[in-house]
């Protein structure tokens, strides 16, 4: 997953032993745009690195020039009001090279800009994310209605098609970002924003919330899923469907708690009379890879602690936690895992 | 009515008396001199013993003690608050510190480090400096100086008693509306932290006008602009950009409380307020608050490299253009602050280069820096040394923000730990660092005695290390995907180490500052007692003893070259002819420095505390009704117009000019 500049770049921390993944790293080469912006950086690097080492040389030299003959605790008689003649060349010199670099950068920057601006031009791809406090609501766009799926914290993206998100925030502002396959863009109350990307790696991609956003940003992950086109096609279609119907009494006293108590008020999941709009879609909760915006992987202990008592896992976030006698709980995880 | 006649009449009795009376004013000059000018000048200048002269002085020089060890304590604070959250951070999926408590923590670390170290640090050194750098024997506007004082000081108070008492903010240091709006931060968090705001900037403006009148109409006669010290310079051009960027400030927290507390809805997009109106304002400010914090830094450098290189900073010309050039280019480039909003692509363009702009004279200054050690004589002395850290350091930051004023390099760096690590470069590396400098190089002038050389260098070595240990980890965090303002981070991304090494460098510099401390208490004792000029420095400053008298100069010192310490033979050139039993002291022209009119130095009064007091009780209680700006403003107006009552000349009054 890592691209070669990456494992250059990052090479004193591997140096130091470290052994780690970099699903949500920034040299990831996953994505058209992350690919340009590597490019981009490096050339910035070698611009800066080369600076760098002129100030530090130059600073290193005026430090060991004083070894020269002479008291050192005497003013510079006579002359310490004139500019040594060559130091002003220099001057002169150094200006003209920081604005050269300088200009190199800025055009750099800005081809480097419109690379990025264009590879995702022809959108195939149409999405909605709107940010919520403090978890991703997502809606797969398509011109024939009954086609669109909503879904949360999880977005399945195609491999090499150009991507369209629309960005849009109910509460606060939030920030999209996908380290490894985007930069980020805000998603502002009252404003519409957009990216656009083409994912080039199928893999798994975390992001997560980058712009403030309460208590519980540090929680409000988001899951990538870069597919081949066709498994994207299989996923979209699973989506489609409704939730299967309870097959045993565990599950059928699941359903009928999910339905028709607090649950339902904020979730919503398709083919069950729980339809409330404020919380995530429910609908193949199993499917996902986490729990509540990537604040913990799925499994069964976590789905049992989740329901339980969501504002010990995740504290502050809108969830209540509403006390379910024991029976009630298998009964709701039991049911909840249904939904693949 | 007055009878017609009689006018000229009391006019002419008026001015023989006077005429009698200029005989007998004692002024300084040839006939009082030496010791007995001194005793006199001492009794007519020194503050009366007491908490009621404690509290009513308007001695620059004490305010800007206080200012300096105030910063100080609130920068020790912000350390404690940087520590916890470190502690939190050195392992993955900690829980030692709950979310809303750690966003509190940044928060208040933010807040604190920026609004009530930063800026005051740098106007109390200079408050304290300035006059007795340019000559003169007090700060213009002397009675503003102590308001802006203690303004500083309840607005600090006031957040931080907040912060103990559970309602302290929890919004960022930027408070982004909505989040900070009505509507997701109900209870009073976000108005202390946006009434902090207010006291500060009262506080910043107060300080500014004092020093901008003082730079430019109290400087010793001869000490033209042309010749005026870098560091006044750059407190010049610093205070200027506080008049200029404040009022954004003070705007956008004004609409912000109105929001809150009277139901406008300036930031609320469903009533067609607008979210994004906070961004452009508090960036307005919030960028050249960076350059408000960094401009003075420059002038510790330069200072310090004079003084330490043997020689004038290589062409003074050329670091005041570009000092003035900064402050002007700070205004321009706000929005790559919001380079993520979705803002127009011309618009990023323009502000990518804009920001780029500025490495062009921040670049000529370290040039300049550079050729003075180059063509001077170093001596390593602790200043010097952290002279040479500042190069080091704040270089990185500099390039650092050369990369991220490139949209598309910004948009995956911006708000991650590579911005962090980015802006602790400028700010530590870049201001920090200069003022501990400063702090060692003025000890002496400030209390008298040196700094434990030993303790200092032992000191400086663990700041400097344990910065790079602490910070540049954080580039590594950041471009693995770690984002700012986040309590904790998953397990598996990589962010460990980094984070793990940041901690321990936090503490090592932690550390430092406490020997640091511990160095400048003891050498308050136990210090090698200061000559007048223990650094062989060329400013004015060290013309007089350390430390200073209450009046500074028993003589006002004539200038006749940029460094004049250096180039005088033998006695200093003065003017004499102030007036020795009231304060008074010498104002003269803007450029050129001619003497121009004596002014009357206002007496000690309890009125601007009472006035702070006042204003400050408006502030507080506003967070909670409006009707506090409505009754508030009888005290205000009380103690406002008992402080400007026109002073009447007791002794021997005489016209201005004569």
């Amino acid at each position: 997953m890592m691209g070669r500049r990456g494992a250059v770049l990052s090479l004193p921390l591997l140096l130091a032993g470290c052994d780690y993944q970099t699903y949500q790293s920034i040299f990831s080469d996953a994505s058209t745009e992350v690919h340009d912006f590597n490019i981009l950086f490096v050339i910035f690097l070698i611009v800066c690195a080369i600076m760098y080492a002129l100030v530090i040389g130059f600073l290193i030299a005026a430090i060991v020039r004083r070894s020269r003959t002479g008291p050192a605790d005497v003013v510079e008689e006579g002359r310490h009001h004139q500019s040594n003649p060559a130091m002003r060349t220099g001057l002169i010199g150094w200006t003209a090279l920081v604005g050269t670099g300088l200009m190199a950068l800025a055009i750099a920057s800005f081809f480097g800009d419109r690379s990025m601006a264009n590879a995702a031009a022809n959108e195939k791809l149409s999405v909605n994310v709107t940010g919520k406090q403090w978890w991703w609501d997502i809606t797969y766009n398509s011109a024939d209605a009954s086609k669109m799926v909503r879904t949360a914290n999880e977005l399945h993206l195609p491999v090499d098609v150009p991507v369209h998100i629309y960005l849009k925030s109910d509460d606060v502002i939030h920030s999209f970002w996908v380290p490894s396959l985007a930069g980020k863009q805000d998603l502002i109350p009252g404003r519409d924003n957009d990216i656009t990307l083409v994912p080039r790696k199928i893999g798994i991609y975390r992001g997560q919330c980058a712009e403030f956003c309460g208590a519980d940003h540090a929680k409000m992950a988001l899951i990538v899923n870069v597919d081949s086109y066709a498994d994207f096609l299989k996923w979209w279609h699973h989506q489609l469907e409704s939730a299967p119907a309870p097959t045993s009494p565990l599950t059928q006293a699941g359903y009928n708690f999910v339905t028709t108590r607090q649950c339902s008020s904020c979730h919503a999941i398709a083919g069950t009379p729980a339809n409330g709009t404020v919380g995530p879609d429910l609908t193949h909760l199993a499917s996902r890879r986490s729990i509540a915006a990537g604040a913990m992987p799925m499994s069964e202990g976590n789905l049992y602690g989740w329901v339980a008592d969501p504002q010990s896992l995740k504290p502050g976030n809108h969830m209540p936690t509403i006390g379910l006698e024991p029976d009630q709980l298998h009964a709701v995880v039991a049911y909840l895992e249904t939904l693949k | 009515m007055t009878p017609p006649d009689s006018i000229p009449q009391r006019i002419r009795a008026q001015d023989e008396r006077l005429a009698r009376e200029r005989g007998t004013i004692a002024r300084d000059g040839p006939d009082l001199r030496g010791a007995e000018l001194e005793a006199r000048l001492d009794r007519t200048w020194r503050r009366t013993p007491g908490i009621i002269g404690w509290l009513a002085t308007v001695d620059h020089k004490e305010i800007g003690r206080r200012y300096i060890i105030t910063a100080l304590i609130f920068l020790a604070l912000g350390g404690v608050l940087a520590l916890a959250m470190r502690v939190q951070l050195a392992r993955p999926d900690s829980a030692l510190i709950s979310p809303q408590r750690y966003n509190e923590l940044f928060t208040m670390h933010g807040s604190t480090m920026m609004f009530l170290f930063a800026v005051p640090v740098m106007e109390g050194v200079a408050v304290y400096i300035i006059p007795l750098m340019v000559g003169t024997r007090s700060t213009t506007f002397p009675r503003l100086n102590a308001f802006s004082y203690f303004m500083y000081l309840f607005g600090g108070v006031m957040l931080w008693v907040a912060f103990l008492l559970n309602i302290g903010p929890d919004v960022g240091w930027f408070a982004y509306t909505p989040l900070s709006g009505p509507e997701f931060s109900p209870g009073k968090r976000a108005d202390v932290w946006a009434q902090m705001i207010t006291f500060t900037e009262v506080s910043a403006l107060a300080a500014a006008v004092v020093l901008i009148c003082t730079i430019l109409k109290a400087r010793a006669p001869g000490m033209t602009l042309a010749r005026m010290p870098l560091f006044a310079w750059a407190m010049l051009v610093q205070a200027v950009m506080i008049v200029f960027a404040m009022p954004a400030v003070a705007l956008c927290s004004s609409m912000l409380i109105s929001d809150r507390l009277v139901g406008t809805n300036f930031y609320n997009a469903a009533e067609h307020g607008d979210a994004l109106l906070w961004q452009h304002l508090f960036w307005f400010f919030g960028h050249p608050e960076v350059y408000i914090i960094f401009i003075p830094a420059t002038g510790f450098v330069s200072v310090i490299t004079e003084t330490f290189c043997r020689r004038p900073v290589f062409a003074h010309a050329v670091v005041v253009l570009a000092l003035i050039s900064t402050g002007i280019l700070a205004f321009g480039l706000w929005v790559h602050h919001m380079f993520a909003t979705g803002l127009p692509r011309v618009g990023y363009s323009f502000y990518t280069s804009a920001s780029m702009t500025v490495a062009i004279p921040t670049g000529l200054q370290i040039f300049c820096w550079l050729a003075t050690i180059w063509d001077g004589r170093p001596r390593f002395q602790v200043p010097m040394l952290y002279v040479v850290a500042f190069i080091i350091t704040f270089v990185i930051g500099g390039l650092t923000g050369v990369i991220i004023a490139a949209v598309p390099l910004d948009l995956e760096l911006h708000d991650t730990y590579f911005i962090v690590a980015h802006f602790h470069y400028v700010l530590i590396g870049g201001a920090v660092f200069p003022l501990l400098g400063i702090l060692t190089y003025w000890y002496p002038k400030i209390t008298g005695r040196m700094m434990s050389e030993t303790l200092g260098k032992i000191s400086f070595w663990m700041v400097f290390l344990g910065f790079q240990l602490a910070f540049f980890p954080m580039h590594f965090s950041g471009l693995l995907g770690m984002p700012r303002r986040v309590y904790t981070y998953p397990a598996g991304l990589g962010l460990e180490l980094p984070n793990l090494l940041s901690t321990i460098g936090a503490f090592i510099v932690a550390l430092a500052v406490v020997i640091f401390v511990v160095n400048g208490i003891v050498s308050l004792y136990r210090g090698m007692i200061a000559p007048p000029n223990p650094w062989g420095a060329a400013t004015l400053e060290w013309a007089t003893t350390s430390p200073p008298p209450p009046y500074n100069f028993a003589h006002i010192p004539v200038v006749e070259s940029n460094t004049p310490l250096w180039d005088v033979d033998g006695e200093m050139p003065v003017v004499t002819g102030l007036r020795v039993d009231e304060k008074e002291t010498l104002l003269t022209t803007v450029v050129a420095a001619v003497p121009d009119l004596r002014e009357p130095i206002p007496e000690a009064s309890l009125w601007p505390f009472i006035a702070s007091v006042a204003v400050g009780i408006v502030f507080v209680a506003s967070i909670f009704s409006p009707w506090a700006l409505a009754f508030g403003v009888v005290p205000c107006a009380i103690a406002i117009a008992a402080w400007f009552w026109p002073k009447e000349m007791k002794r021997h009054p005489e016209p201005v000019i004569s």
